[in-house]
């Protein structure tokens, strides 16, 4: 019977969707492997302990706290030693992380101290006697690689949005724990964190996304992309490099290849040519929608739904017709 | 400052792909190989550094069979000045076992900075460059999109999910490259011409067990055929309509 260790991702003293999704991934796999615990840990400033509740919700049977007032930042170093040492002490098969920002320096770090090979940005996980199968799109989604990872225990971080958060419900057990370091004395010191805008949601989180394209023609052009993504209510707004690399928008919203990889369950593509290395970011949208005034532009052959025209006034018209269709709701 | 740059050689990123037979593999023919992109963007990086801040070595480094020997030499046109080949038949999709013979090499080459990209190419994982940083126990900045240094410190800009975050460090340190920070350079015929002279020093690499294998590859399945549903905003109303009927999203 397999024990499985998941970091459950927070923000401040909330729960984060990509560390919701591990939890109910990490449960997933303890199923298939006989039914083991579910071990989520949380690490964060004084309070972060009352996500226990949601994480059990999804599957957690032990909820492994530590709250340190040094955490208010995330603090990777911290999280990294302290996950490490836990690992260590429990028969666990594997340690699982969503592959975020934080994600992204907690995993190396922590198969680099345990010794446990690890494999990034996984689809799907499942378990064949030793070795774990782990499915993970490689040159920029364009190949899907299947990978075996032969060891007693292996770290996986999970690519956002692939595997849904869903219930098994539970009163998961609380245990508390102290950081294996001192966060004042992490090497990297985070000084300052400029956020992106109040409430704005996250590419990687957001159930719908428009994006724009250099067909916008100017960065004020961005203000109806804004609009169409405040009357869908759930969506965030990203870009092209072409626009990225004009300054019209930071290249944190930048979606491709060399940006973020994103699936939403509905992508719209505003004035967007569909250059592969976009397509390479976005393709795996469960629907698409393009607009282009050039009817041969290459998004129209990934688009569920085309319209052919200028955004300038097809983005408004489209925005008015979201609002009214939410009001009849 | 002396400079490492870790760099991998893969496949040029606007190939079409196809599987080899083995089905483990993709097919390398008719492919061009290249640094890959963030590695090319860390490469600049370390040369701008050098010429900003003075006398400095550029040392570029790569896992790999002698195929990487192009590779290096491409990094040394660009600037680099001198290149290591730590040597294997072929590379693993294991980033720890990378990790452990690039550590190996650099624990003892008494660098200030190690620069990787962000994450390869081809096994798009974002493995090694932490994980090399972890196991020689310096600090570690992953997909910087700006770095400065200055007395024996550094200064990185990270973006998160809806924030960015600006991070402080001693030396010596990792970094991680992400894009938009520079934008390599063409190699001159010059630098092409004095790469060849450079010194390209192959050892033997000290890679860790590997316990990473491919099982398979396979093409991503590919999507309906697009389909064009009307012209100008009068097209609007049958778009929502379908959003809410058939696709569901509204
Ligand atoms: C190594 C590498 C990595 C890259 N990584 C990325 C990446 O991560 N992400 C990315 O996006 N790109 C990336 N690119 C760049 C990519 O190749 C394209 O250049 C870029 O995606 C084009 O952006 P665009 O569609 O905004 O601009 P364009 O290709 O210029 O397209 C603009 C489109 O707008 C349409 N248009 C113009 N006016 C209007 C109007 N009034 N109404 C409606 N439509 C209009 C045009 O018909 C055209 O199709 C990368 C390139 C390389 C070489
Ligand atoms: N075989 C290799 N030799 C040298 N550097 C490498 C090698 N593999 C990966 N790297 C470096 O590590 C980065 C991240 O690779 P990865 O972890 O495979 O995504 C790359 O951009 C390179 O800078």
């Amino acid at each position: 019977m397999a024990q499985v260790l998941v970091f459950a991702e927070t923000r401040g003293t909330s729960p984060r969707k990509a560390g919701l999704e591990a939890v109910t991934a990490a449960r997933q796999l303890a199923d298939a492997t006989g039914g083991g615990e579910v071990h989520a840990f949380v690490a964060g400033p004084p309070g972060v302990g009352g996500v226990a509740e949601v994480l059990g919700q999804h599957g957690a049977d032990v909820v492994v706290i530590v709250e340190h007032a040094g955490m208010a930042t995330s603090n990777r170093e911290v999280v990294a030693a302290t996950l490490a040492a836990r690992a260590k002490v429990g028969s666990y098969r594997a340690v699982l992380l969503p592959f975020s920002a934080q994600g992204r320096e907690v995993g190396p770090q922590v198969a680099a101290k345990l010794d446990a090979p690890i494999v990034s940005d996984a689809t799907e996980i499942k378990a064949a006697g030793d070795t774990l199968v782990v499915t993970h799109p490689a040159y920029a989604n364009k190949v899907i690689a299947t990978l075996e990872v032969t060891a007693p225990l292996a770290v996986v971080s999970l690519r956002p949005s692939a595997i849904a958060a869903a219930a098994s419900p539970r009163t998961a057990r609380t245990e508390t724990m102290a950081p294996a370091i001192d966060p004042s004395a992490a090497k990297v010191a985070v000084k300052e964190v400029i956020e992106g805008g109040r409430g704005k949601l996250d590419l990687g989180e957001a159930p719908v996304i428009v994006a724009g394209g250099r067909g916008l023609k100017a960065a004020e052009n961005f203000r109806l992309l804004e609009d169409l993504a405040a009357a869908f209510g759930n969506a965030a707004v990203g870009a092209t490099r072409a626009v990225t690399d004009d300054g019209w928008r930071p290249h944190s919203d930048q979606i491709g290849q060399t940006g973020r990889q994103v699936s939403p369950q509905l992508y719209v593509a505003a004035g967007i040519s569909g250059a592969i290395q976009h397509l390479a970011g976005m393709r795996t949208s469960r629907t698409i929608v393009a607009i282009n005034k050039d009817k041969e532009a290459p998004i129209f052959k990934v688009a569920d739904y085309g319209i052919v025209g200028d955004v300038l006034e097809i983005v408004p018209a489209l925005t008015a017709a979201v609002r009214d269709a939410k009001a009849r709701h | 400052m002396k400079i490492a740059v870790c760099i991998k050689r893969t496949p040029d990123s606007e190939s079409r792909f196809r599987i080899a037979a083995s089905s483990t593999a993709i097919d390398e023919a008719g492919l061009k190989f290249d640094i890959d992109d963030f590695a090319s963007y860390a490469v600049e990086v370390a040369l701008q550094l050098n010429e900003k801040q003075g006398p400095g070595e550029t040392v570029a480094i790569a896992v790999g069979p002698d195929s990487v020997q192009e590779t290096l030499r491409k990094a040394m046109s660009m600037g680099a000045d001198r290149a290591v080949q730590l040597k294997t038949d072929a590379v693993p999709v294991d980033g720890l076992a990378v990790a452990k013979a690039l550590a190996a090499e650099l624990s003892a080459g008494g660098f200030d900075l190690v620069l990787f990209g962000k994450h390869a190419f081809d096994t798009a994982a974002g493995v090694v460059g932490t994980a090399t940083a972890e196991l020689m126990g310096i600090p570690c900045v992953t997909a910087a999109t700006k770095l400065d240094i200055a007395n024996g410190r550094g200064t990185a800009r990270r973006e998160i999910e809806g924030a960015a975050e600006i991070v402080e460090f001693a030396l010596p340190a990792a970094v991680t490259i992400d894009e938009g920070i520079a934008r390599p350079r063409y190699p001159s015929l010059k630098g092409i011409m004095a790469a060849k002279k450079k010194p390209l020093e192959t050892k033997p690499a000290q890679l860790g067990p590997v316990r990473v294998r491919v099982k398979s590859m396979a093409l991503p399945p590919e999507r309906p055929a697009g389909r064009i549903i009307g012209e100008g905003a009068a097209a609007v109303p049958e778009l929502v309509r379908l959003l809410q009927t058939e696709a569901k999203v509204l």
